[in-house]
This record gives C-alpha cells, sequence and structure tokens, in this order.
C-alpha cells in the first residue's frame, strides 16, 4: 500500500518537542521528508522551559529511524531571515516543499489587567506574527513547485470560543483563523490549501506546567497533573482530560494529504467536543 | 498493513449509488463490513431518478470484490420500522455496528414562496427527519456495542451558507448541522462522536440532472454538463468545478476512524473553499 505522503517535503515550525515532534514523526511514517525548525531556548515571558537543541536532535533520530531524510535547524519565528535561511538550505537539500506546518506557539495565563505589554507582545509576536512569517517564508517554495500544496495552521479551541486569563493567546489564536481564510483565498489559484488545526488541551509541556496548573486549579496551592486531570476533562465533551499529540498529527496527516484535496478555509477542531459541551 | 476501520460495521443509507456507495466501498477497502440501505424508488418531487435495486446490487458486488461482507436491503428513511428492521438484521449478521453514515438525500429547487406543501414536507422529511430516524435506530447498537462509535451526518455547504432557489434543502441541512451537535452532546458519555461532511457540489445523479443545469445557468436555453461545469466552478474557490464522491468519502473514513477519535460535534467542509466565497 503506498503511504499517504510518500515522496513530499514537510516544514514543521516547532518540531523539537511535543505535537511539532510529533507532526514531524506522523508525517515520516507515511513517507515524506522533514524540515524541522525549533527556537532551541526560552523566552524570557513564558513561565516553563522550552524545547532544547537535545529535543530537536532526538526529532532528527526519530524520524531517521523511520527511514526518512530530516534538516533541522534552529531558526525563531520572531526572526524572518532565520526561517528563510532555514527554508532554503531545507529546499535545496531535500529537492522540494509540499506541506507547511506552522505549529510554534508559546502561552502564559494572566488575568488581562495583571497582563503586561511584553507578556502580550510575545505571545502575539509568536503565536500569530510566527505564524505569518513561517509561511511568508515557505510559500514561494510551493508557489514554484507549481503542484499545489498544504499549509496547516495550529490555531486551537481558543482561536474559536473564549477562555478567560488568556486574552493574549486567544486573541492571537483567532487571528490565525482569518490568517488562515485571507490565505487560503490567495492561495486557492495555485491549488494551495489552507487550513487550521483547533485542538482542546494537549498533552504537552506548553500545559503540564506549574502556571497552566494554577490557572485551571485557582484553589489549590500547589496543584499538580491529577488536579489539573478532571478540571480538564470537565470542558471536553468526551469523557478524557486531554488529547495526545498525536491526535492532532493525524489531523494534520489528513489535511495534508491528497485525501484532502479538496478542503481548504477550514477551522478543524481536534477538541473532544469542547465547542458544543 | 491494517486497514483504517478493521474489523468494523458500517451502517450507510442512500447506499445503491453516487456517494453512499462510494462511501461503501471506501470503507470497504479500509477493512469495514457494511450495511447498506437504500430506497431504490423514485420519489415524486424530484426531476430526476432516483437509485435502482440494480444499482444496489452493484454496490454489493463492489463490496465483495474488496473481500469484505455486505447486508444490502431496500429501507425508505421516511419509515422508521424499515430502517430499524434493516440495522437490526445487519447488526445480527455482522455481529457489531461501529459507524454510522447518515447519507440518503434528494434535491429539488424553487423560490420559497412557490414550493408546494409536498416539495417542503418531503425534502423535510428525508433530508432533515430521515438523519434523525437513521440515527435513532442505529444509536441503541452502538451504546450496546460499549465500543464507542462514530456517526457521520451528510450535510452540504448549504448547512452552513444559504443558496437562492432551494431553501427546504437549505433549511433540512442546516437543521443536520444542528441535530449533530445535539447528538454530540448526547452521546459524549458512551465516547459514540458525532460529525457532519458538508461538501460542495459533488459528481452524482443528484446535481448532475438537467433541473440543477436549468438552476445553475437560468440564462441558458439548454444547459449542458459543460455549462453547468463554469457555473458550478464559479461558486468553489479552488479551480475545480466540483468535487467527487471519493473525496467525501475519504472525509467520512476520516472521522470515522480511530484517527479521528476525539473530533466529535465538528462540522467538516469538503467544499474546495465555497464558504470563503
Amino acid at each position: 500500500m503506498t503511504r499517504r505522503l510518500e515522496g513530499k517535503v514537510a516544514f514543521i515550525t516547532g518540531a523539537a518537542r511535543g505535537q511539532g515532534r510529533s507532526h514531524a514523526v506522523r508525517l515520516a511514517e507515511e513517507g515524506a521528508d522533514i524540515i524541522a525548525v525549533d527556537l532551541c531556548g526560552d523566552l524570557a515571558e513564558v513561565p516553563y522551559p522550552l524545547g532544547t537543541a537535545g529535543d530537536l536532535a532526538e526529532t532528527v533520530s526519530q524520524v531517521e529511524t523511520l527511514g526518512r531524510r530530516i534538516v533541522a535547524r534552529q531558526a525563531d519565528v520572531r526572526d524572518q531571515p532565520s526561517l528563510d535561511a532555514a527554508v532554503a538550505e531545507g529546499v535545496a537539500r531535500l529537492g522540494r516543499l509540499d506541506i507547511v506546518c506552522a505549529n510554534a506557539g508559546v502561552n502564559k495565563p494572566a488575568p488581562m489587567l495583571e497582563m503586561t505589554e511584553p507578556t502580550w507582545l510575545d505571545i502575539v509576536d509568536v503565536d500569530l506574527s510566527g505564524v505569518w512569517r513561517t509561511c511568508k517564508a515557505a510559500i514561494p517554495y510551493l508557489l514554484a513547485g507549481g503542484s499545489g500544496g498544504a499549509i496547516v495552521l495550529t490555531s486551537s479551541a481558543a482561536g474559536l470560543k473564549g477562555y478567560a486569563n488568556i486574552a493574549h493567546y486567544t486573541a492571537a489564536k483567532h487571528g490565525v483563523v482569518g490568517l488562515m481564510k485571507t490565505l487560503a483565498q490567495e492561495l486557492a489559484p495555485h491549488r494551495i490549501r489552507v487550513n487550521t488545526v483547533n485542538p482542546t488541551q494537549v498533552d504537552t509541556p506548553m500545559i503540564m506546567n506549574e502556571s497552566m496548573y494554577k490557572l485551571f486549579c485557582p484553589a489549590l496551592d500547589a496543584p499538580n497533573r491529577e488536579d489539573f486531570a478532571p478540571v480538564s476533562q470537565a470542558m471536553n465533551a468526551l469523557p478524557i482530560p486531554w488529547v495526545d499529540a498525536r491526535d492532532v498529527s493525524n489531523a494534520v496527516l489528513f489535511l495534508a494529504s491528497d485525501e484532502g484535496r479538496y478542503i481548504t478555509g477550514v477551522a478543524l477542531p481536534v477538541d473532544a467536543g469542547v465547542l458544543i459541551k | 498493513m491494517t486497514g483504517r476501520v478493521e474489523g468494523k460495521v458500517a451502517f450507510i443509507t442512500g447506499a445503491a449509488r453516487g456517494q453512499g456507495r462510494s462511501h461503501a466501498v471506501r470503507l470497504a477497502q479500509e477493512g469495514a463490513d457494511i450495511i447498506a440501505v437504500d430506497h431504490c424508488g423514485d420519489i415524486d418531487t424530484t426531476n430526476y431518478p432516483m437509485a435502482t435495486e440494480a444499482d444496489l446490487a452493484e454496490t454489493v458486488r463492489l463490496v465483495e470484490a474488496l473481500d469484505r461482507r455486505i447486508v444490502a436491503s431496500h429501507a425508505d428513511v421516511r419509515d422508521v420500522g424499515s430502517l430499524k428492521t434493516a440495522v437490526d438484521a445487519g447488526v445480527a449478521e455482522l455481529g457489531r455496528l461501529d459507524i454510522v453514515s447518515a447519507n440518503a438525500g434528494i434535491l429539488s429547487n424553487g423560490q420559497s414562496h412557490e414550493l408546494s406543501e409536498d416539495t417542503w414536507g418531503q425534502m423535510i422529511d428525508i433530508n432533515l427527519s430521515g438523519v434523525w430516524r437513521t440515527a435513532k435506530v442505529a444509536i441503541p447498537h452502538l451504546i450496546a456495542g460499549g465500543r464507542g462509535g462514530s456517526i457521520v451526518l451528510t450535510s452540504s455547504v448549504a448547512g452552513l451558507r444559504s443558496y437562492n432557489g432551494v431553501s427546504h434543502y437549505v433549511s433540512a441541512k442546516h437543521g443536520v448541522v444542528g441535530l449533530m451537535k445535539t447528538l454530540a452532546q448526547e452521546l459524549a458519555q458512551y465516547s459514540i462522536r458525532v460529525n457532519t461532511v458538508n461538501p460542495t457540489q459533488v459528481d452524482t445523479a443528484m446535481i448532475q440532472n438537467e433541473s440543477m443545469y436549468r438552476l445553475f445557468s437560468p440564462d441558458i436555453a439548454e444547459p449542458t454538463r459543460e455549462d453547468f461545469g463554469r457555473a458550478s466552478g464559479a461558486t468553489i474557490l479552488l479551480p475545480i468545478e466540483w468535487a467527487e464522491s471519493i473525496d467525501v468519502s475519504n472525509a467520512v473514513l476520516f472521522l470515522a476512524s480511530d484517527e479521528a477519535r476525539y473530533i466529535t460535534g465538528v462540522a467538516l467542509p469538503v467544499d474546495g473553499g465555497a464558504l470563503l466565497l
């Protein structure tokens, strides 16, 4: 049986760990080669450790174990030249570009009135403008390839409904949905499709950290993962506390593959029913 | 490689031809056995012939050629007794039920104030109430199975936006989206997921007929398939004239499979970006 992405190349941001690594591995399982970037460093405004160079090396190892090629580079979605250089080198080595996963994202919960301007700006810069920069770096190669393409932007359930205490994240993720719709219009004549995935809580370090536990369990002094689980589950319609990165990757795979060849402009929730709860 | 719905059983209405047959074949390719029903008879408010017994027999042949089992019978989505008989017999023979595809639907047209009571009533009875009846007879089997399940209701782009001249169809297909959301809430506790697919024009007998050609090309005396292609394509963002049944089937397969195990309450357009126009 032919694999679902045989011979294609995918560019993935935030690929050192979490959903980004999961996307790299899932797409590679289906035959894609990978261009992986990650900041591989912490951000002053983000209250949990980000992916490291060691994490990115582990992504490389997992993709290569599948017999696929991967070009991994350190790049910052706040810095256009770093993205441009990574994509250029990746395409030069792997020969083409078909799929873009604008996945890199961060969060720092804070009530609106306690949210500082640096915090607001950093979250919006990474989660919204970073997605735009990722597309800006990649689209010329999709156009030059002349065989269409699929761009999957990582939004969130917070891109479709409001959540208290993450105004910046909610605004940025809503912005990603708007960006997706405009890109879908602009790129349709070239058969380049643009969609978002909109996950509920995903079991990754972005939510499995003390600041998020406190956001979800404000009455507890030192809440942990076990305290977080029932609170998180109460938000979902399905009886689960969170989804796995793999579930988002499967949605990305579907949208990226030719099985989704006529799907564009769509925000696809992977949200355990959080939006209809 | 294991099929994506290996060992599962799917109940499909309107399975004699068009999208329903395509769903049966696609799910069977991925390892499912099929319970197929169709009315196999004409409807007096539509201007195109419905499927026949020979069509349903061809669906049986195609599924059996894939070495899957299929239990096919006549049933009318307006008659809950006929649906119950069919699904009960199918589950008795195939041993379980996991997937429901409420696909049967018709199309007619006319300005709202000129629709007859019969034309309005039959549309709602088949395209909306027929979907409810399909779910009603299937859900007890899904609950009894205790393994969760996936229900995919066939709505339409017309379930998410209006189209001039088909208010009964638009109303019914909007209703299907509402039904889906309530079913998703009610059934989440059983890990039964409920979603819709929302296609644009699909290349089937329901739209490839003179009545639809005239609706899309009112200024042409004898509109042809080619005229319709141009007019249809103008309603779609991607440079295509319509979608194929297989594109809808691939979306149904994704939603029905465990790859979408945490996707529920979602209306998934397969519309070439029609909603963005």
